[in-house]
Formats: C-alpha cells, sequence, structure tokens
C-alpha cells in the first residue's frame, strides 16, 4: 500500500484567534470537521432527550402523580421520540459516517462537500426549529407550545381541529427541513462509495461498515421521501384547506398511518445498519480475526434493506386490515429476522477462535450482542399478529424498541466514540473511566429497559401521563424509573471521560488498536487531505497485507 | 501499552458477571410474569377470560417457547465464546485467520426459515379463527364509539344507551352468547383495549372495525383507550362488566327505561333542561337529547364517572361539574359554573338517575 | 468528469468508477421519484372517493397540446446535449431555448387549465378529495417543471455570456437526466389522472 503515515500535523492549539477557528467550522466542507460537527450536535441533543425522558419517567414513578401536567407530559413524549431519531441517532451516524467513509476508502473527502455541508446545516437548523416551538407554537387545545401530538403525528390528531396552533407545524417543518439534509447526506454518500474509491478497492474489497452505510444510504433515499410526502400533504391540509386526512371529507385517518410507517420502519433499520457497521469494524479488531463470512454479511445487509421495505403494516395490525393483510405482515416481518439472526451468527463467529481483548469498544459491542439478541426475539414476538393485539401501544412495545435503540444502537455508538476517538483527536480515552461507564449504564439500561416489558405484558398502554393504582404496574414503573439514575450516571461518566482525555489524554498514535483498515495509515487526528498519496489495496485488510507480508489477505480471499 | 496489565484482570471478570447480570435479569422476569399477574384487577395478558383472548395466550406460549429456546442457545453461545476466548498472554501471535464457511452459513440460514415457517402457521390460524369468526344468533351486538375521552354504547337491537361501562352477558360455550362489537369513532384514533378479553383493536374515524368477546367467567374487566387520542388519553378508561344472563337482562331493563322523575327534585331538573347541559347530553324522557357528551339517562347505575377518572359519588360529581380541570385536565366538559344552591340541586337531580 | 478531479497520477489506467455527478442524480431522481409516488398512490387511494363536488369526468380535458410539448423538450434538450458534445455550442444555445420554450408553455397551459377549473368550474384544493390530490400532484409536477426551468434560465444565461464550452457537455447532460425524470413522471400523472381516474 502506498500511502505515507508521515502527515505535517496541522492541529494547532491555540496559536490562531478564536473568531478565526470558529468560522474555520462554520464554512467548513471538509467531511472531518462536519463529521465532528454533527456528532457534536447529535450529542447535545442526546443529553435534551435525555432530560425529556427523564421528565417522563418521574412523572410516572407512582401513579396519579403530579409532577408535570398532561400538557407537559404529553409535549415531553413527543420531542423525546422526535428528538432521539431525527436529531441524536440520524446525525450522529451519519456524522460517523461522514467522518469515517472517504477516510476508509482511501478518498481525500466526499463526493460533494458542499452537499456536505448544506446537509449538516439543513439537519441542524431542523432541530432549532423544532426547539423554537418551545417558545413559539401552540398546542393541543391552544394550551401549550412544543408539538403534543406523538412522534407519529397520526392523523386526524394533527389536523386543524385537534391540534390548533403551530405546535405540529414546528414538527412537520423542522423534520421536512431536517428531511432534506438526509437526502442530501444519503446522495453524497452513495455517490462518494460508488465513485470515491481507491485504485483496487473493488466493491467487494471496501470495508463493511462503506457497504453497510451505502445500503443505508438507498433506504434513506426511499423512506425519507415518503415522510416528506406526507408532510407535504398534512401541511396542505392544515394550510389550504386539503382533505387528505380529513375524515369529514371522506379522507383517511389510515393513510397516513401508511405513509408514515412506510418511512417508519426503514428508518429504524436505517438507524441499526450503522450501529451493525461499527460492530463488523470493532468485534474483528478486538478478536484478531477477519470478519466471518464477509460475503453473506453483506448479502444479508442488502436482503435486509430489501425486506425492510415490505413490512411496515406490522405497526398497523390493530387497525382493522384483513386478515389477509395481516398474515402478509406477519410472514415478512418474520423473514426479515433472518438474515438479521445471520448477522448475529456471523459475529460470534468471528469472535470464536479468537484472542478477545475487553477494552471498551468490545465491551460496548458484547453488550450489544447480547441485547439485540433479545430485543430481535421480542420483535419476533410483536410480529406474531394476534400476540401484536395484546401487546402492541403497550409498554412492551415501548421496551421492544428502546432495547433496539438503547441497547443495541446506543452501545454500538458509545464502542464507536471509543474505538475512533483516538483517530479522531489524537488522544487516547481514559479506559476506567469507560469501563465505569459501561457498567453503570448496563446495569441502568437493564433495570430500565427488561423490566419495562412487564406492565406492558399486565395491559398498560403508552403514551398516558398517569396511570390507575392497583392493576399491578406500581413496582414495575418504580424500578424502571431508578434505573434512569444509573443511565444518567453512566452518561455523566462518559462525557466527562471525553473531555478531560480531549486535554489531559495520552497521544494516541496513528494505530493505537492494531487495526487493519485504510484510516489507522493516516495521522491522528488524519491531515486535512487524508493522504498524501492515494493508496492502491489488493485486499479487504490493507494493513494487514502491510503488517503479515508473509500471509497477506489477498491470497485467501 | 499501559492498559495490557488492566486487561488481564478484566477479562478473567467480565464475561461471566456480565453473564450472569443478565440471567438474573431474566430469571427475575420470568418469575415476576408469573407472580405479578394475580388479582382480578390486574389486566394481564395471561389471564384471559374469553376466546380471543384465548387463542392470544395460545400462541403467545408458542412463541415464548420457541424465542426462549433460541434466546437460551444464542446466549449460551455468546457466553462460552466470550469466556473461552479472551486473549489470556499479552503477547501471541494472531489466532488463525478464518474468512467464513458455506456450509455453516448454510445451515444457520436454513433452520431460521424453518421456524419462521413454523411460527406462521401456527399464527395465520390463530390470525383467521380470531378476525373471520362468523357471528352465531344469539350474539349480543354493541356499537362503540369512541370519543375524547369517553366511550359511547349503543345496544341497537335492544335499544339502550350507555357510556363507558359496558354490561355484556357471560358466554356459555355450549349456548354462545357473545357480543360483538363494531367500533366507529366521532373524532380521532382510540383503541379498545381490555386486556383479558381480546386484543385491542382500533377505533378510527370514517372506517368501521369490528370485535368480538365472549367472556367465560363473570366479573369487572378493566382496561382503557390504547391510541393516542389528545390530552386525557390516559384518563379514557373502560369497564366491561360480565354479567350472569340473569343479571344482564335485568340491566338491560333498566336501562330501556326512560329516566324516572321524581318532583323532589323538580328544581334540579329545571336547572338541568335550562342550562347549556342539554346540549351536550342526552336525559331520555326530558328535552335534554345533546350527543356530544355521555347519555345520563342512568348516570348513577355506573361506579364510576367521566370514564373511569373518579368514583361516581356526589362529591365527585359536584367537583366534576363545577372544576372538571381538577378530575381530569384537558378534558371537554366545560366547567359550569353555578351556584352552590344550583349545584346541590343538579346533583340532587342527576342523584336520582338510577 | 468535473473540473475539480482529484490528480490521482499513479493511477492504472483500467481504474474507472461511474461519475459522481451522474450518480448524484440519479440518486436524487430516485428520492424524487419516492414522493412522486407516494402522491400518485394517494391520488389512486381516493379516485370515487369524493363525497361531493365536481367530479373527474366533469371538468377535466385531456392536456394533448401541453402533453407534446413537454415530451418533445425531451428531445430537445437531448438534441442540444449531442451538440455540445460535437462542439456545436451554438445549436446547443439554439436547443436548449427551444426546451426552456416548450417548458414555459406547458407551464402556461397548466396554469390556464387551472384557472378555468377554479373559477369556470368551482375546483379548487379545498372542495373535495379530487380537488385535494388533482391540485396536489400536478402542483408537485408543475413545482419541478419550474426548478427545471430555472436551471435551465441559468444554463441560457451563461450560454449567452459564451461561457459554456464543450467540455461542459456531461454536466448539461447530468442536467438532461433530470429533465427526462420530469417528462417521465409527466407521463405517469398524465395517465393516472387524465385517463385512468377519470
Amino acid at each position: 500500500m502506498a500511502s505515507e503515515t508521515i502527515a505535517l500535523n496541522l492541529v494547532d492549539r491555540g496559536t490562531r484567534p478564536i473568531g478565526d477557528r470558529l468560522h474555520d467550522w462554520v464554512v467548513t466542507v471538509d467531511h472531518k470537521k462536519l463529521g465532528i460537527l454533527y456528532i457534536l450536535y447529535a450529542l447535545l441533543f442526546l443529553v435534551i432527550g435525555g432530560i425529556e425522558a427523564t421528565i417522563i419517567r418521574i412523572q410516572l414513578v407512582v401513579p396519579h402523580n403530579h409532577f408535570v401536567s398532561p400538557q407537559v407530559f404529553n409535549r415531553m413524549f413527543t420531542m423525546h421520540g422526535t428528538t432521539m431519531i431525527f436529531f441524536v441517532f440520524m446525525p450522529m451516524l451519519f456524522g460517523f459516517g461522514t467522518y469515517l467513509i472517504p477516510l476508509m476508502i482511501g478518498a481525500r473527502d466526499m463526493a460533494f462537500p458542499r452537499l456536505n455541508a448544506f446537509s449538516f446545516w439543513m439537519t441542524a437548523f431542523g432541530g432549532l426549529l423544532l426547539y423554537f416551538s418551545f417558545i413559539g407554537g401552540n398546542g393541543l387545545y391552544g394550551a401549550g407550545n412544543a408539538p403534543d401530538v406523538g412522534w407519529f403525528a397520526y392523523a386526524p390528531l394533527t389536523s386543524r381541529a385537534f391540534s390548533p396552533g403551530h405546535s405540529t407545524d414546528f414538527w412537520t417543518l423542522g423534520l421536512l427541513v431536517s428531511g432534506f439534509g438526509s437526502i442530501g447526506t444519503a446522495v453524497n454518500f452513495i455517490a462518494t462509495i460508488l465513485c470515491m474509491r481507491c485504485p483496487g478497492m473493488t466493491l467487494g474489497k471496501m470495508p463493511l461498515l462503506a457497504w453497510l452505510n451505502l445500503v443505508m444510504a438507498g433506504m434513506v433515499i426511499l423512506a425519507v421521501s415518503p415522510l416528506t410526502a406526507a408532510q407535504i400533504m398534512l401541511s396542505i391540509d392544515r394550510y389550504l384547506g386539503a382533505h387528505f386526512f380529513d375524515s369529514q371529507a371522506g379522507g383517511s385517518a389510515v393513510l397516513w398511518m401508511h405513509f408514515f410507517w412506510i418511512f417508519g420502519h426503514p428508518e429504524v433499520y436505517i438507524l441499526v445498519i450503522p450501529a451493525f457497521a461499527f460492530v463488523s469494524e470493532i468485534i474483528p479488531v478486538f478478536s484478531r480475526k477477519p470478519i466471518f463470512g464477509y460475503p453473506v454479511m453483506v448479502a444479508a445487509t442488502v436482503c435486509i434493506g430489501f425486506v425492510s421495505f415490505s413490512v411496515w403494516a406490522h405497526h398497523m395490525f390493530t387497525v382493522g386490515m384483513t386478515s389477509y393483510a395481516n398474515s402478509f405482515f406477519t410472514i415478512t416481518t418474520m423473514v426479515v429476522g433472518v438474515p438479521t439472526g445471520i448477522k448475529i451468527f456471523n459475529w460470534i463467529g468471528t469472535m470464536w477462535g479468537g484472542k478477545i481483548q475487553f477494552r471498551a469498544p468490545m465491551l460496548f459491542c458484547v453488550g450489544f450482542l447480547f441485547q439485540f439478541l433479545t430485543a430481535g426475539l421480542t420483535g419476533i414476538m410483536l410480529s406474531a399478529s394476534p400476540f401484536n393485539w395484546q401487546l402492541s401501544n403497550s409498554y412492551f412495545v415501548v421496551a421492544h424498541f428502546h432495547y433496539v435503540l438503547v441497547g443495541a444502537i446506543l452501545f454500538t455508538i458509545f464502542g464507536a466514540f471509543y474505538y475512533w476517538f483516538p483517530k479522531i483527536t489524537g488522544r487516547m480515552y481514559n479506559e476506567t473511566l469507560a469501563k465505569w461507564h459501561f457498567w453503570l449504564f448496563l446495569i441502568g439500561f437493564h433495570l430500565t429497559f427488561d423490566f419495562m416489558h412487564i406492565p406492558g405484558m399486565l395491559g398498560m398502554p403508552r403514551r398516558i401521563y398517569t396511570y390507575e393504582p392497583g392493576r399491578g404496574w406500581e413496582i414495575w414503573n418504580l424500578i424502571v424509573s431508578i434505573g434512569v439514575i444509573f443511565q444518567i450516571a453512566g452518561v455523566l461518566v462518559f462525557v466527562f471521560n471525553l473531555l478531560r482525555s480531549l486535554v489531559k489524554g495520552e497521544t494516541a498514535g496513528s494505530d493505537p488498536w492494531d487495526a487493519w483498515t485504510l484510516e489507522w495509515s493516516t495521522s491522528s487526528p488524519p491531515p486535512e487531505y487524508n493522504f498524501a498519496k492515494i493508496p492502491v489495496v489488493k485486499s479487504r485488510r490493507p494493513l494487514w497485507d502491510i503488517k503479515h507480508p508473509e500471509d497477506p489477505d489477498w491470497k485467501y480471499e | 501499552m499501559k492498559a495490557a496489565r488492566h486487561e488481564k484482570e478484566w477479562g478473567r471478570v467480565v464475561g461471566p458477571v456480565a453473564g450472569i447480570l443478565i440471567l438474573l435479569a431474566a430469571v427475575l422476569l420470568a418469575a415476576s410474569l408469573c407472580s405479578a399477574a394475580t388479582g382480578p384487577a390486574v389486566p394481564s395478558i395471561f389471564k384471559p377470560e374469553s376466546t380471543p383472548a384465548d387463542s392470544i395466550y395460545g400462541l403467545s406460549l408458542l412463541v415464548l417457547a420457541v424465542t426462549g429456546i433460541i434466546f437460551v442457545i444464542v446466549f449460551s453461545l455468546l457466553a462460552y465464546v466470550v469466556t473461552k476466548f479472551r486473549r489470556r498472554a499479552s503477547d501471541g501471535p494472531e489466532p488463525p485467520q478464518v474468512y467464513g464457511s458455506n456450509q455453516i452459513e448454510i445451515a444457520w440460514t436454513v433452520i431460521p426459515v424453518l421456524i419462521v415457517l413454523v411460527l406462521f402457521m401456527a399464527t395465520a390460524r390463530v390470525i383467521h379463527a380470531i378476525q373471520d369468526a362468523r357471528e352465531p344468533k344469539g350474539a349480543i351486538e354493541v356499537t362503540a364509539i369512541g370519543h375524547q375521552f369517553w366511550w359511547e354504547f349503543r345496544y341497537p337491537g335492544l335499544g339502550v344507551v350507555t357510556a363507558n361501562e359496558l354490561h355484556v352477558p357471560v358466554s356459555d360455550p355450549s349456548h354462545p352468547t357473545p357480543t360483538f362489537l363494531k367500533l366507529l369513532s366521532a373524532d380521532t384514533d382510540h383503541s379498545f383495549w381490555v386486556p383479558r378479553l381480546a386484543g385491542k383493536t382500533d377505533l378510527i374515524p370514517n372506517r368501521v372495525n369490528k370485535m368480538w368477546i365472549d367472556p367465560h367467567e363473570v366479573g369487572v374487566y378493566v382496561g382503557q383507550c390504547a391510541q393516542y387520542c389528545g390530552m386525557q388519553h390516559a384518563k379514557m378508561l373502560l369497564r366491561v362488566y360480565v354479567d350472569s344472563p340473569e343479571q344482564f337482562e335485568q340491566w338491560i331493563q333498566e336501562e330501556k327505561k326512560p329516566a324516572q322523575s321524581s318532583d323532589a327534585v323538580n328544581e334540579g331538573r329545571r336547572i338541568f333542561e335550562t342550562t347549556a347541559c342539554i346540549n351536550c347530553h342526552t336525559i331520555s324522557g326530558t328535552v335534554a337529547d345533546g350527543r356530544f357528551g355521555p347519555d345520563l339517562t342512568h348516570l348513577m347505575s355506573r361506579d364510576t364517572i367521566a370514564s373511569g377518572a373518579a368514583p361516581n359519588t356526589p362529591e365527585n360529581l359536584k367537583t366534576w361539574i363545577q372544576d372538571p380541570e381538577a378530575i381530569k385536565p384537558g378534558s371537554l366538559m366545560p366547567a359550569m359554573k353555578l351556584n352552590d344552591h344550583d349545584l346541590n340541586a343538579l346533583t340532587a337531580y342527576l342523584e336520582t338517575l338510577r | 468528469m468535473s473540473s475539480g478531479a482529484i490528480a490521482r497520477p499513479l493511477i492504472k489506467p483500467e481504474w474507472a468508477l461511474p461519475s459522481r455527478g451522474r450518480v448524484g442524480m440519479l440518486s436524487l431522481i430516485a428520492a424524487e421519484a419516492a414522493i412522486f409516488t407516494i402522491f400518485v398512490v394517494a391520488y389512486i387511494f381516493y379516485i370515487g372517493k369524493s363525497l361531493s363536488g365536481p367530479m373527474p369526468k366533469d371538468v377535466l380535458e385531456l392536456p394533448i397540446f401541453n402533453t407534446v410539448c413537454l415530451l418533445s423538450s425531451s428531445l430537445t434538450i437531448h438534441l442540444a446535449v449531442r451538440a455540445l458534445r460535437n462542439a456545436k455550442v451554438g445549436a446547443f444555445g439554439l436547443w436548449w431555448f427551444v426546451t426552456i420554450a416548450l417548458g414555459a408553455i406547458f407551464l402556461v397551459g397548466t396554469a390556464r387549465e387551472w384557472q378555468r377549473l377554479i373559477f369556470e368550474k368551482g375546483l379548487t384544493i379545498s372542495t373535495n378529495l379530487f380537488g385535494t390530490t388533482y391540485y396536489s400532484l400536478v402542483g408537485l409536477h408543475a413545482f419541478h417543471v419550474t426548478a427545471g426551468l430555472i436551471f435551465l434560465a441559468i444554463g441560457m444565461i451563461f450560454t449567452l455570456l459564451g461561457k459554456v464550452k464543450p467540455e461542459h457537455s456531461e454536466r448539461a447532460e447530468i442536467f438532461s437526466l433530470y429533465w427526462h425524470f420530469v417528462d417521465a413522471v409527466w407521463v405517469i400523472v398524465f395517465t393516472v389522472v387524465y385517463v385512468v381516474g377519470r
């Protein structure tokens, strides 16, 4: 491989005026800076979304609590869901992709650097617009400000009749704007991955992170657009007197559901596939083996990408579709579990026979494996349509999807933070603090989300600001709320670790993990131009070939 | 690297500890499930008392068994891998680099596909059994209309209209008298969920849904609205009273009668008939025929008011009329702003509506 | 290839990847196709479901002339791009202009149809489900035609200023993909609204 690791470290620590340095960040089109901006933005909203969740759990810790009013509670769960999906996970995952993809494919930037910047600022703006609603909007019955219609904003609750004022419009427009940002990023990912790979890196030789982000980007293109369309329809209903979802004029509330979930279901795969990408990079390195079954991993992901567009109405099993429709969506949902399960087996196969090092990134990935297994199985339970008639819209579903979002995706994000922190900042994080983070968060996660399944099975619906005593729900809600304390503690340790290591961490060097993909061949942090000479690769693990010239990968692939 | 020593001691501990913690959680979960579902007031899906809920329960046992077995197998594999293949020495050559195995891939594709087929076939049977059930001759027909934030129940064949508390007869398997419900909505989406009797079905405006129940045991079954419908979604509670055939017959006869009138409460009745009450409420036998709010003809036959938000006592009635926000903030009942005298008279009148 | 290409002196000649402009534009077209699909699905779903008001067969007339203009503009833009590739900048400018004219005629035609529908037939977006779905679908398409015309106009200005050179033919071609997409959408809209839905 031809690229040199020598690079001028252009990071100056405090020699230029702060105004100039901030200006650099605002006008940047460099994928690395934009990636960091995305990640920091997402981290900020993670904290805000966490505060919203904490308010919810304090209100629900005992029945008939008066911590917040129903108006505030309904705004909290709406904003919590909307924030976490659109302004935490999407930007976080786009951010890591934006930072890593060019480095991993041996390119100097994304295909469209200015589009990259535009997409970030659109996303950022969308979030600010949504949060401006706290000051500027009016909710249900004209009382309130932030949207309170739930993150999926079912019609006709969102119509002018039931949502006067502007709170729903902040939801619609904030997401519309950030949706354009998402599509822009997806276009950029596809063009970059297909058109900018370094010589020798055929599609079959690029890192799994690139493959998985390619599939994810394709899904964004096809899934976010329906949401955009539905939001345009909703806005036309609200402002031009149209009747798309107006039941008085013959409009259909169920049509909104179809349009929303055609977006909504692929969306959750859009979130989980980049998480798979992190795991597929981290587990091999810390097991000291290549990923088991690379072609199958690619095929399974592509399969998931396609099949996930056929399952959406499993969110609508209770809506009164025919038994044939219900059966169809049951089988497709069960089928999508097969390639997903295959991936879990392949990760286990990667670890099998390896020499596993339990550094922080690997700890989080192991947590992911156990938890994603569980989440997938509760998903299979929910796919059985009659079982779903009991479990849907209950705390069982809330527990299931938090198991995926927090137990699987957030855990891998934490893992990715620790894994690539040395590359991005040039400093090593503190391993002890990282382990404290892991264990505190793990305990909190399980306290909250394991026990959350139970009230669902005992009849507790979701989105209720209080509940009746005597139904057997009290003790479980108490435990669930207690778990929040540990999660907060874990996240505080995490943020402290990041900040402290930024200032005081040891120098990391270009390849602290003895890894094998191209980003580890640059300095830490990489120079602005990434590679002095564009690399030429012969296998999936170019650095392995360099480090083991007697036994290179390209002999076996 | 400094981390090497550190990592040895962690490595020994991580796998088993993580495994134990998670197993503990799983065991607790299972134990709590078995113990939690006690008491008649607990609307547990695992204590079904009606055929739809029974079928779902049966299916759920199969699904839980299959997923449980998968969980145990994969969990054990993971726990094994995480303990057996930890790095022991800080140096040493890289382990054998294995790239994949086609046979293994085929095996762990085919087996899940077979599992999916089995699960699907079992599920499809239950879907059809519940959704496509025919309505027998002896069925009771109820039209349920969802409102923000209360339930309207009409028995078209029996000439009865009531609210929030549904009465149905117990159904004897040899001579079934199930209740078939038609589900409509007057405003936004709602969902009828009484876990021990059936899965939930949504009430959607401009759409007719249907469901059925055939309760096996007399008693009261609780539930609530399960589709977010606005501010007071949380207090749109449901009570289903499963009566013996005689009790049900008696209830129907009482409900069919118009409101009782008694001279002792004339003043209260006059207040009711001359204020805005009649715009929203119906009391059959009087001029009040509003449909926006619940039918009050037999208000006193109900155990709760405000769709379960408060017990039906004179004190609560007074509070509900004067200051509904105190009981159910955001409900569509306006504060009537009566003076004390009128309020007492009105309440006395309402108390006679048995 | 666009002029911002990275210098790669060591590349073996056979390492050729697709052009990023083309891939980017095709991805964008896929996203737009998905948006249009949802509007078309809504249109089809609501056929015959209006509770009142004018029905399609009462008020719609086949916009044959408009359609011919728009579809011909696909041909003219293709001719323009071919001319530029063959270094005939003058011919390029001419065909590019004709494309704009045809697109503008289409928009004017749509405007006139809407004027007739609103003021003579009383059909607005809020009249009934047909009005809602018709104006939103045709309107979304017209919006995309308008956006295309703006870009075409910018190209026209650059041509008149003499700044367009044969090496820009790839860019023109990538833009023409967008224009062809807009025309293809019209074929579908026409079929669904004026043929099937009437």
